[in-house]
């Protein structure tokens, strides 16, 4: 039983993180279409800023809890700027091109952007240093760190503040229309060009403190830590419904389950036949299933809704 | 595995006897006297110069990079020096021009530039790193007849697979697996968890330890599996955590052994960790932190303080570079001279006619000396164990190497251990065959999962 706890407490905190990520994938396909490949990269900038800024900080003698929250608001300026410039470089010229061109774009950026991160902070890995202190709790048997339930805890407030933000508040508004239909969000005032741009630089502030949480979770950073990080936020959202906000979110916190109790019991369900190196093959044939039985996802059915 | 026979290596073998009968010491007249046959030319004229292309590959992206770039400075040192003595070889100026190649520590990858180094007309190529990707680019290389030292892929297969161009300067992993095994009974173990990477190399040294392990008398209480990109191991160690091994074995690199032993910490796990020479860096010790305190991992060869050039090289190496050694730079500095050294033997820098002198490799190289077996293994390869300790790689004992009665011991092993190997690696295709087939987007994951590294 304490194993079971134990499981889902490391597929929650995954799912949290995958979630936050998720959500700048969902937030950009719900309003213009666009698969933005090169998000993944966008977080591992932001965790490449934060560990830059902290270290200097905690260098020159600055307290930890300063120095932490200068790198995250360093990070978020970082990426909100490269997701804006991603944006009006990258992506507005392709607005009316075809499909598949701003998605191949988009591979390229990110491409780019690994490389670029390659030359400025090298090839190694980089530890980050530890933001609040790691205390560790335990219940029922199953062990947990405060840095678990900060990502939580962060990750449920980041949410919930988007989520107000876009039901709640007239840019939200405009999200929604534009989402719905550009051309008359366009005629009824909304100017679609800052819309766009805002949830490029929303999505990219979320990525930003994903990555430090994915940082201060797993104390290392590399210039290709967000490759993979965003293939699985982009399964999320798929799984959860591209699109739709609950979906990214549910999506997350799923898939970080799904692969947390897989890897823990696929190999006893099976008498050994498979192991845990099924764990990510185990996600995705989640994700398949899920698309077979309902190709817009779990929670995809409402297109008006999408935002 | 059948040993091919080329007709280019039989034609080698004669070329180079044909060499070395004529003139193995350098040949009396071209080389001091300039042009002596054209009496009347006014002029000395110029000594021809060829130029030696040595083809490096090494993971120069991806989560290995910094190893990669590691292997890559050893032999731009190596490359450097060799040009800073003007050597004449078969009486022509000799130029040494390093060709790096980015595998990516992808087997795909490496095929690729593997030919692309064959289509380039290299002399001989250093590399791979990875034992994942050597495998199948020494049979380009061997079919091209270019001679190939590997300073660190360990994974036995490799040289077991009948190519007379496949070398390596390192003990392999039946050695390395062996000793970890008898090691980790000798700190009073009685039941191991053994997680591998399904890589060549983290699958190879695994499986060499679990044999091992189990003829010491441990009890196997776990086996998991992740990859070499992952981050996140608490859903594997929870597991091991319940079954409450005493030891957690790593077959694999330190990108991810270090965040493992900090997870370790994290989830509460007593266990020692143990791993191979992948996780034998400074690296796993920044990664890791102090959750690595105490815990050991073996290296083959002896430690570079222990050999006569080793801090010299230490030395040269930070000078010029600006970096610590991370893993195989040695190695792979001791490869290209090893290489250069067969060319110098052989007077020839044509790989037909230097590869017989490969063979005859008898080197004082930094790691060790470096003599060959007849299948292209270091002989008497030895292994030491260190342990993390306040943030250092501490020494602690060379076990085997030396020794003709290990050689024996190794080469025994080998014969057995070949078939194991290649049905391992037949069973590990499989598996991913029947991933492949099950869907587009498990598919290009299984492949992922498959491109074995190291």
């Amino acid at each position: 039983m304490d194993i079971l706890l134990q499981q889902i407490i490391n597929g929650l905190v995954q799912g949290a993180i995958y979630a936050m990520v998720a959500l700048g994938y969902t937030m950009v396909y719900g309003i213009m279409g666009l698969i933005n490949f090169a998000h993944g990269e966008v977080v591992m900038i932001g965790t490449l800023v934060a560990i830059t800024v902290v270290t200097l900080l905690l260098k020159a003698g600055v307290p930890v809890m300063l120095a932490g929250a200068c790198g995250i608001v360093a990070a978020a300026v970082a990426c909100m700027a490269l997701g804006w410039t991603l944006e009006r470089v990258a992506y507005r010229p392709l607005r009316n091109a075809p499909r598949l061109t701003p998605l191949i774009t988009a591979i390229g950026c990110s491409i780019v952007l690994q490389n670029v991160a390659m030359m400025v902070w090298g090839r190694n890995y980089m530890t980050f240093p530890p933001l609040i202190e790691k205390t560790q709790f335990e219940i029922a048997g199953a062990s947990f760190t405060s840095v678990q339930v900060m990502i939580v805890l962060v990750a449920a407030i980041s949410m919930g503040g988007l989520l107000f933000l876009v039901y709640r508040t007239k840019l939200g508004m405009a999200m929604r229309a534009t989402a719905q239909n550009p051309a008359v969000a366009g005629l009824m005032g909304v100017n679609a060009n800052r819309v766009i741009s805002s949830a490029f630089v929303i999505g990219s502030a979320l990525g930003a403190v994903a990555g430090v949480m994915v940082g201060t979770y797993y104390e290392i950073a590399h210039y290709q830590m967000g490759f993979m990080l965003g293939l699985k936020a982009f399964t999320a959202a798929v799984l959860g419904g591209i699109g739709n906000l609950a979906g990214a979110m549910a999506g997350g916190v799923l898939l970080g389950l799904i692969e947390a109790l897989g890897a823990g019991y696929i190999g006893d369900l099976t008498g050994g036949f498979l192991g845990s190196h099924y764990q990510d093959i185990f996600a995705f044939v989640v994700l398949i299933l899920v698309l077979m039985f309902r190709p817009s996802g779990l929670f995809g059915e409402k297109t008006g809704d999408r935002a | 595995m059948q040993l091919t026979r080329f007709p280019g290596i039989t034609l080698a073998l004669a070329a180079s006897i044909a060499v070395i009968g004529c003139g193995k010491k350098e040949e009396p007249a071209p080389a001091p006297a300039p042009a002596p046959a054209a009496a009347p030319a006014p002029a000395p004229a110029p000594k021809p110069e060829v130029t030696v292309k040595i083809g490096h590959v090494a993971p120069m992206t991806g989560p290995q990079a910094h190893l990669g770039k590691d292997n890559e400075s050893g032999a731009k040192l190596a490359i450097e020096e060799l040009n800073a003595q003007n050597l004449e070889i078969g009486g022509a100026k000799v130029k040494f021009e390093l060709l790096a190649e980015d595998d990516g520590a992808d087997p795909k990858q490496g095929t690729i530039v593997a030919q692309k180094l064959v289509d380039a007309k290299v002399n001989g190529v250093i590399g791979h790193l990875n034992s994942g990707t050597t495998i199948p680019a020494s049979k380009l290389y061997s079919d091209a007849g270019i001679p190939q030292i590997s300073p660190s892929a360990t994974n036995p297969k490799y040289t077991q697979q009948g190519f007379k161009t496949a070398f390596r300067v390192m003990a392999n992993d039946i050695q390395q697996g062996k000793i970890l095994g008898e090691f980790a009974a000798k700190q009073g173990a009685k039941t191991v968890a053994i997680i591998d990477d399904r890589t060549a190399y983290g699958q190879g040294l695994a499986d060499e330890f679990k044999k091992a392990a189990e003829a010491s008398g441990l009890k196997v209480v776990a086996t998991e599996y992740t990859n070499d990109k992952a981050t996140d191991f608490k859903a594997i160690l929870t597991k091991i955590k319940s079954t409450k091994a005493d030891l957690v074995f790593y077959g694999g690199m330190d990108a991810q052994g270090g965040p493992m032993a900090k997870q370790m910490k994290e989830l509460g796990l007593k266990a020692k960790f143990l791993g191979g020479d992948g996780v034998c860096t400074p690296e796993f010790m920044k990664l890791g932190g102090p959750a690595t305190e105490g815990h050991y991992c073996s290296m083959p060869g002896v430690p570079l303080e222990k050999m006569a050039k080793g801090p010299e090289f230490k030395d040269k190496f930070t000078k010029k570079f600006n970096a610590e050694i991370q893993l195989y730079a040695p190695n792979v500095y001791d490869a290209v001279m090893v290489m250069a050294d067969s060319m110098k033997r052989a007077n020839s820098v044509d790989p037909a006619k230097y590869l017989e002198a490969v063979g005859k490799t008898s080197y004082e190289g930094v790691t060790a000396k470096i003599e060959f077996d007849d299948k292209g293994d270091l002989k008497g390869g030895a292994i030491s164990i260190y342990q993390y300790k306040g943030g250092k790689l501490e020494y602690v004992d060379t076990l085997g190497g030396g020794v003709v009665e290990a050689v024996k011991e190794a080469a025994a092993a080998t014969g057995e251990a070949a078939k194991a190997v290649a049905g391992a690696a037949t069973e590990a295709a499989k598996d991913a065959t029947k991933d492949a087939a099950g869907a587009v987007k498990a598919a290009a994951d299984a492949t992922k999962a498959a491109v074995e590294k190291k």
